[in-house]
């Protein structure tokens, strides 16, 4: 099993379901979070006050997956979430040691 | 029955009603009567939720209730006052600086002519500048201070600065008053010295005498909810036709001028500050855009029932930029943290509208109190001394009775919440609260 952690541009959250869907993909988990890689922040000016800010909201998705289906996941995820520009974020990959339902004990895939 | 002098007014206020202020002659015009009720109404407004709004939104979301309270607090405790002795030294009969006691706990005021509306009509109305007035300085010291502090502080402020401010200028026999004998006449139509740069002069002391807020100026200072904010100015934009038309005292051509005059000064002045913003930051921004509108609103208060409705644009756009500068340049320059610019533009606009009304009255708008020339324009240069000689009064007045407030209430109840209290922010410190419940 692994683990999928995508960061992604919020806009595109809708698109990258769709294409999780599509490629089977049942589980996420959505997080709203802040930060940046390469990307600059942006500047806001109140009265006069300037900020600069760069912690730029992102959604991060997380998926579950079994080993075989890693690839055409994470290749879902890109397509869905590529605008080409710098920003749209990133794609990790982690092992998953077990899974546990908790309704009924199933362990392993049967878990997912 | 032995009773107190005190409580034996009370109930002499309370049983009777009698008309000690009336003229002869005087009779009630219910056209002007209803216009002033409902103009009392629109003042009221201004305060809450029109400024409790426009505040709320600027302050970070852990301060929000704690700035709307300090609204809240002014519509009780100054209401009090204003009842039991804040009218009665602001508009009885005393000396060139305060009034008496004639009309302590309402004595006398009741139903009968006043002019041409009520007593309580007249009472009325101008309590709801005396709570406004306090309320505005509210902005300098926003996200520090403590509430028992706030209140003792304002209250004190009330009797030792507003009401002989009211007296001296609109009250009888007042040492500015320009229609009943004062030594320094000053054309102050709605407020501009007595509201404006009263509050705005004691809030530059409080911003100073408080020192900066925790963070100041940091990530977390930024306005938490513009569209609060949005709504609360438009709120006072519309209750400023009671503020200012209502002075009229009457639903008369007067009412008309001052409510023209003070549209079209809040709509030069939003222009004019959108217009310094796209100039030096790039973007005209939503926050410029009303605080604009609002920095015009203050700059006509004294001038709206003297100028053409020409010179009221004039005076709105000079108004966008002035405060623009003042709130923009001149905080930054001088580093104090005047947390949502109750200085800049109510003691900056107040000051520029009130210099402004001498430069521009007009005897054709209102007769001027000697008959003759109005302002500088017309040929009398002396409104505009009279005029600046008014502000560096009120400027001294404010700023002296102010500091010493302050150093009697820090050194009693004491002003600025505690450092973990702040962090924490003032609604759940001081009330226990919190606006934004979004998990519930």
């Amino acid at each position: 099993m692994k683990r999928i952690e995508a960061i992604i541009q919020p806009f595109k959250l809708d698109d990258v379901r769709e294409a999780l869907k599509a490629a089977g993909v049942n589980g996420m988990t959505i997080y709203d979070v802040r930060g940046h890689g390469r990307q600059k922040g942006h500047k806001e000016v109140y009265r006069g006050q300037e900020y600069e800010v760069d912690l730029l909201p992102k959604v991060k998705i997380e998926v579950v997956i079994d080993d075989a289906r890693v690839q055409e996941t994470a290749e879902a995820i890109i397509g869905a979430a590529r605008t080409g520009k710098i920003g749209d974020g990133k794609v990790f990959v982690y092992p998953v040691e077990e899974a546990i339902r908790i309704r009924n004990n199933d362990t392993g895939d049967a878990a997912l | 029955m032995k009773l107190s002098a005190t409580m034996r007014l009370l109930l002499f206020g309370l049983l009777t009603s009698v008309p000690m202020w009336a003229q002869q002659g005087d009779q009630i015009d219910t056209g002007d009567n209803a216009w002033i009720l409902v103009c009392s109404a629109l003042v009221l407004l201004m305060t809450g939720p029109g400024l409790a709004l426009f505040y709320g939104g600027l302050v970070g979301k852990k301060n929000i209730l704690g700035t709307m309270m300090q609204c809240l607090a002014m519509m009780g405790a100054i209401t009090l006052l204003w009842a039991l002795i804040g009218y009665s030294l602001a508009f009885s009969e005393g000396n060139a600086i305060i009034g008496g006691f004639d009309y302590a706990f309402l004595n006398g005021v009741g139903q009968e002519a006043n002019g041409s509306i009520s007593h309580l009509t007249f009472m009325v109305f101008q309590l709801m500048f005396a709570i406004i007035t306090p309320a505005l300085i509210t902005g300098a010291f926003a996200e520090r201070m403590k509430f028992g502090g706030m209140l003792v502080f304002l209250v004190l402020w009330a009797i030792i600065v507003y009401f002989p401010m009211a007296h001296m200028v609109w009250g009888p026999g007042g040492l500015m008053n320009a229609y009943d004998g004062g030594s320094i006449p000053c054309l102050d139509f709605a407020g501009g010295t007595v509201v404006h740069v009263s509050s705005g002069v004691s809030a530059l002391i409080c911003a100073l005498y408080l020192g900066k807020r925790k963070g100041y100026p940091g990530q977390a200072k930024k306005p938490h909810n513009l569209t609060l904010s949005f709504i609360g100015a438009c709120l006072l934009w519309v209750g400023w036709f009671g503020f200012n038309a209502g002075s009229a005292l009457a639903a008369n051509g007067l009412a008309a001028a001052a409510f023209v005059n003070t549209h079209f000064a809040a709509a030069a002045a939003l222009l004019a500050w959108l217009l310094a913003e796209k100039i030096r930051d790039g973007k005209a921004s939503t926050l410029g855009g009303i605080t604009g509108a609002v920095a015009g609103l203050v700059a006509i208060t004294p001038a709206s029932g003297f100028v053409t409705p020409m010179a009221a644009l004039i005076i709105g756009a000079i108004a966008g930029f002035v405060c623009y500068w003042s709130v923009v340049i001149l905080k930054k320059k001088l580093g104090y943290d005047d947390s949502l610019d109750a200085f800049g533009v109510h003691g900056v606009g107040g000051t520029l509208g009130a210099i402004l009304t001498g430069v521009f009255a007009n005897s054709m708008v209102q007769e001027a109190p000697g008959g003759g020339a109005a302002g500088l324009l017309e040929g009398n240069s002396q409104q505009l001394i009279n005029n600046t000689l008014g502000v560096l009064l009120t400027w001294v007045f404010a700023a002296v009775a102010t500091l010493i407030i302050l150093k009697v209430t820090d050194a009693t109840v004491g002003l600025r919440v505690s450092e973990e209290d702040e962090i924490e922010g003032l609604d759940l410190s001081q009330h226990g609260e919190e606006a934004y419940n979004l998990e519930g």
